[in-house]
C-alpha cells in the first residue's frame, strides 16, 4: 500500500537516533518498498516465501549484522538491527521471521556456543545467505514447555546418534543446517544438524491461515548420526535455546511496530478518503477515537523498543524485559491491524490492502517464542517470584 | 580513471514545503533533506563507471553542515572520498558552480557527473556553467552512457525522442532519470561511512549575481465540482467544459 511510507513518529523519536540508524532503516525502508510490498501478496496467496530475494538481503546486510565483521557480520548496534526489523515486518511477518531465524535463532547460538571451526564454517557462509538455517525446538507434545522434549541424542562412535521430531520450524523444508535441541543423558544439548545427513528430513506444513509467506516445516531425525565436532560445545541446558529465544523475540518486539504502522498509515489514508454521509469517514469520532488510540500505541511501543535497544547495548537488559516489550507490541499490534481493518469495512478483507494479511500473520507472531501468556507469566514470576506456568510453584 | 561527482542536498520530495517569515526562503523546520535525485544518478554511474574501468571516486557538495549527510549516502553506497564547500547561505547557480570550478581546476578529473538539475530551485544551470568554467564540453540529460578509452557516447533525452552524441574526456555529464537504478546503500557501506572522513573548506566565491525577492506558494486547487454519476450528466458535463474551464 504505502509504497512511499515516510514513517510513523509522533514522538520525534528520531532525534534520538543517529544518523546511521537512520540511514539503515531509510535502506531497509527502500527494500522493502521495492521489492518486497509489490509481490508479497502473490507469495501470501501462493503460500510461498520470497526466495529470490535471498541474495539481495545478504547483499545489503541483513543476516547476523550485530555479529563482528571476522565472522560477516558488521557489528551493528541493537537499535539499528531493530529499526532494520520494524522494516522489514512492515513489508511481512514472514520475511522478517526469516530474518529473526537466521540472525537470532541459528547464527546467534552457533556465535555464542559455537567452537571456532563451527564459527568459521558457517557464519561467513550465512550472512551471505549461501546457507539457510533453522531452529528445532518445539515438538508436537511440547510447545510452551520445551523443557520435556522427548527428542534424544545418544553417545555413539565419533559422534552422537539422534531420534526425535521437531514442528512448527520455520524454514525447515529449505534450511541447510538445524539447530536441533535434544536430550543427552537427559540433559539438553545444541546439535547442528545438516541437510545430506542420513535419517533426516523436513516435510513442509501445509494449510496455514498466518504467516503464508514464510515456509514452516517439521524435522524429523531417525537414527540421525551427528558427529563429534558438531554438537554446540559451549552450553548444556535449557538456557541454551531460551538464550536464542530472547534474541529472536526482541526483533519481534520491534518487528511488529512496522505491521502496526503499515496498518494504521493503510487506515489513516483511507479514512480521510472514503465519504460517507457527505464526509470523510475520518471525520467521526469514533474512526479518530481508533485512530488516535492506534498512534498512541504504536508511540508508546516505539519508546519500549528505543528503551529496549539501548540497554541491549549497554548490557543492562533483562529477559524480563524483553519478554514485556514482545508481549506487550504483539498484542496492540495484533489490536491495531483489526482496527485498520474495521476502517476500510469491506476493503478491509481485500488482498489490495495489507491489512488481514498482517492482522493473520501477527496471530503467529503473538503465539511464537513464547506465547503472550507465557510472557505474561514470565513477567509475573519476576514481579511475585512466584512461577505459576508451574505445578511445583516454587521459585528457583 | 579519476570520477568526480557534484551533488546536492535537497527536500524530500514528499515534503509540504511552507515558506519562512522572510518571505524568500523555505522553511526549514520539519522538512526532512535527501540527496538531490538526479545526483542520486550521477553517483550511481559513478560506481559503475568504476567498477567497470578502475579508478577513484570522488563527491563534493556545497551546503550547509547538515549537507554531510548526502556525502555520507554518497560513501555509503560506495564513493571513496567527499568534500563540503561550507555555505551558511544560500548560494545562487553561477557562486556554486563557481565554488565547485575552483576545486575540480586543481583535480583534473576524467569525468564529471551531476545530476540534470537539483529539485528544489529547478534552475538546470550548475552542470552546464561549471562545464564553461572548466573549458569542458558538457552533455545534459543523459539516459544513457558509455566511456571507450577517451570516448564517451551519450544517450540524450530530446523533445519526443533521443539523441546520440559523442565526445572525448574530460567532459562534464548531466544525469537524468533512467540512466540506471541507483543501488541501495548496503548495511556495511553505511557502517563504514561514518568512520570515513569528510574534507571540509570555505567557499572562494560568496557573491549571488541573482538575488530572490519572494517566494510564494500556488495558490491551492478549487475544489472539484461532481456534476452526476450517471450518463444523464454528460451534456452538462460538456457544457461546463466548454462555457467555463473553455477547454474543448
Ligand atoms: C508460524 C510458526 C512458526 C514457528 N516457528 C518455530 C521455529 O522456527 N522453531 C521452533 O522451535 N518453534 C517454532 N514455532 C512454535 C512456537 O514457538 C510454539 O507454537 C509456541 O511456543 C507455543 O507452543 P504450542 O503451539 O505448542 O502451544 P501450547 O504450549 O500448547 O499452548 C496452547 C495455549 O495454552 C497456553 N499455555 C500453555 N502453557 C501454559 C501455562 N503454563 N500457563 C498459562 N497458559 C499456558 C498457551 O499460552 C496457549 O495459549 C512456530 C510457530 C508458528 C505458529
Amino acid at each position: 500500500m504505502s509504497a512511499n511510507f515516510k514513517g510513523v513518529d509522533y514522538f520525534n523519536i528520531d532525534a534520538l537516533l543517529s544518523e546511521e540508524e537512520k540511514m539503515i532503516r531509510e535502506t531497509t525502508r527502500d527494500f522493502v518498498n521495492k521489492e518486497v510490498i509489490p509481490i508479497i501478496e502473490h507469495h501470501n496467496q501462493a503460500m510461498t516465501f520470497p526466495k529470490e530475494l535471498i541474495p539481495q538481503m545478504a547483499e545489503l546486510g541483513f543476516f547476523g549484522p550485530t555479529l563482528p565483521a571476522e565472522y560477516g557480520g558488521l557489528g551493528m548496534n541493537n537499535v539499528a538491527y531493530g529499526l532494520m526489523m520494524a522494516e522489514l515486518e512492515r513489508g511481512d511477518s514472514g520475511l522478517r521471521s526469516f530474518a529473526s531465524v537466521q540472525s537470532g535463532l541459528v547464527m546467534y547460538p552457533i556465535y555464542t556456543y559455537g567452537s571456532e571451526e563451527q564459527k568459521k564454517r558457517w557464519l561467513p557462509a550465512m550472512a551471505k545467505g549461501e546457507k539457510i538455517g533453522c531452529f528445532g525446538l518445539t515438538e508436537p507434545d511440547y510447545g510452551s514447555n520445551p523443557g520435556g522434549m522427548i527428542t534424544t541424542a545418544k553417545k555413539s562412535d565419533g559422534g552422537y546418534i539422534l531420534n526425535g521430531a521437531k514442528m512448527w520450524i520455520t524454514n525447515s523444508p529449505i534450511s541447510d543446517v538445524a539447530v536441533v535441541w535434544a536430550k543427552l543423558d537427559g540433559v539438553v544439548n545444541g546439535f547442528l544438524v545438516e541437510r545430506d545427513f542420513k535419517g533426516f528430513s523436513t516435510p513442509e506444513m501445509k494449510g496455514k491461515l498466518s504467516l503464508r509467506a514464510s515456509i514452516t516445516g517439521e524435522i524429523i531425525l531417525q537414527d540421525v548420526f551427528v558427529p563429534e565436532e558438531n554438537r554446540l560445545p559451549n552450553v548444556t541446558g535449557l538456557k541454551g535455546p531460551l538464550s536464542c529465544l530472547n534474541q529472536a523475540r526482541y526483533g519481534i518486539a520491534w518487528g511488529v511496530l512496522g505491521a502496526a504502522m503499515e496498518c494504521y498509515v493503510t487506515a489513516l489514508e483511507y479514512s480521510l478518503s472514503r465519504i460517507q454521509f457527505d464526509r470523510p469517514i475520518a471525520a467521526f469520532q469514533i474512526t479518530q477515537e481508533k485512530l488516535v488510540w492506534m498512534l498512541n500505541e504504536i508511540t508508546k511501543g516505539q519508546l519500549m523498543c528505543y528503551k529496549l535497544g539501548r540497554m541491549k547495548d549497554e548490557g543492562t537488559l533483562k529477559h524480563t524485559h524483553v519478554s514485556m516489550a514482545k508481549r506487550n507490541n504483539c498484542e496492540f499490534a495484533l489490536t491495531v491491524c483489526r482496527m485498520a481493518r474495521e476502517i476500510l469495512g469491506a476493503n478491509g478483507i481485500l488482498d489490495e490492502y495489507p491489512v488481514m494479511r498482517h492482522a493473520n500473520n501477527l496471530e503467529s507472531v503473538k503465539t511464537y517464542e513464547g506465547t503472550h501468556e507465557m510472557h505474561t507469566l514470565i513477567i509475573g514470576e519476576d514481579i511475585t517470584g512466584i512461577p505459576a506456568f508451574r505445578a511445583d510453584e516454587k521459585s528457583n | 580513471m579519476k570520477i568526480a561527482v557534484c551533488i546536492s542536498q535537497v527536500p524530500d520530495t514528499t515534503t509540504k514545503v511552507k515558506i519562512g517569515s522572510d518571505g524568500k526562503s523555505i522553511d526549514p523546520s520539519g522538512v526532512t533533506f535527501i540527496i538531490n535525485p538526479y545526483d542520486e544518478f550521477a553517483v550511481e554511474e559513478a560506481l559503475k563507471l568504476k567498477e567497470k574501468q578502475g579508478g577513484e571516486t570522488f563527491v563534493l557538495t556545497l551546503g550547509k553542515d547538515s549537507a554531510k549527510e548526502v556525502i555520507r549516502k554518497a560513501y555509503a553506497m560506495g564513493i571513496e572520498k567527499g568534500l563540503l564547500i561550507k555555505s551558511e547561505t544560500e548560494l545562487d547557480s553561477y557562486a556554486v558552480a563557481r565554488n565547485l570550478a575552483d576545486v575540480l581546476k586543481d583535480i583534473n578529473a576524467d569525468i564529471i557527473l551531476c545530476g540534470k538539475q537539483s529539485i528544489d530551485f529547478d534552475n538546470n544551470q550548475v552542470g552546464s556553467l561549471l562545464a564553461e568554467m572548466l573549458g569542458l564540453p558538457s552533455i545534459s540529460v543523459v539516459v544513457g552512457l558509455t566511456v571507450e578509452g577517451n570516448k564517451v557516447r551519450a544517450e540524450r533525452e530530446v523533445e519526443g525522442g533521443k539523441e546520440v552524441v559523442e565526445s572525448t574526456l574530460p567532459v562534464v555529464i548531466c544525469a537524468q532519470r533512467g540512466l540506471n537504478e541507483p543501488r541501495y546503500p548496503n548495511l556495511k557501506g553505511i557502517m563504514q561511512a561514518k568512520s570515513k572522513p569528510i574534507e571540509e573548506k570555505q567557499p572562494a566565491y560568496t557573491q549571488n549575481k541573482i538575488e530572490i525577492l519572494s517566494m510564494s506558494l500556488p495558490k491551492p486547487k478549487p475544489k472539484g465540482k461532481i456534476v452526476g454519476t450517471d450518463l444523464s450528466a454528460v451534456p452538462e458535463l460538456v457544457r461546463l467544459l466548454r462555457e467555463e474551464a473553455k477547454v474543448i
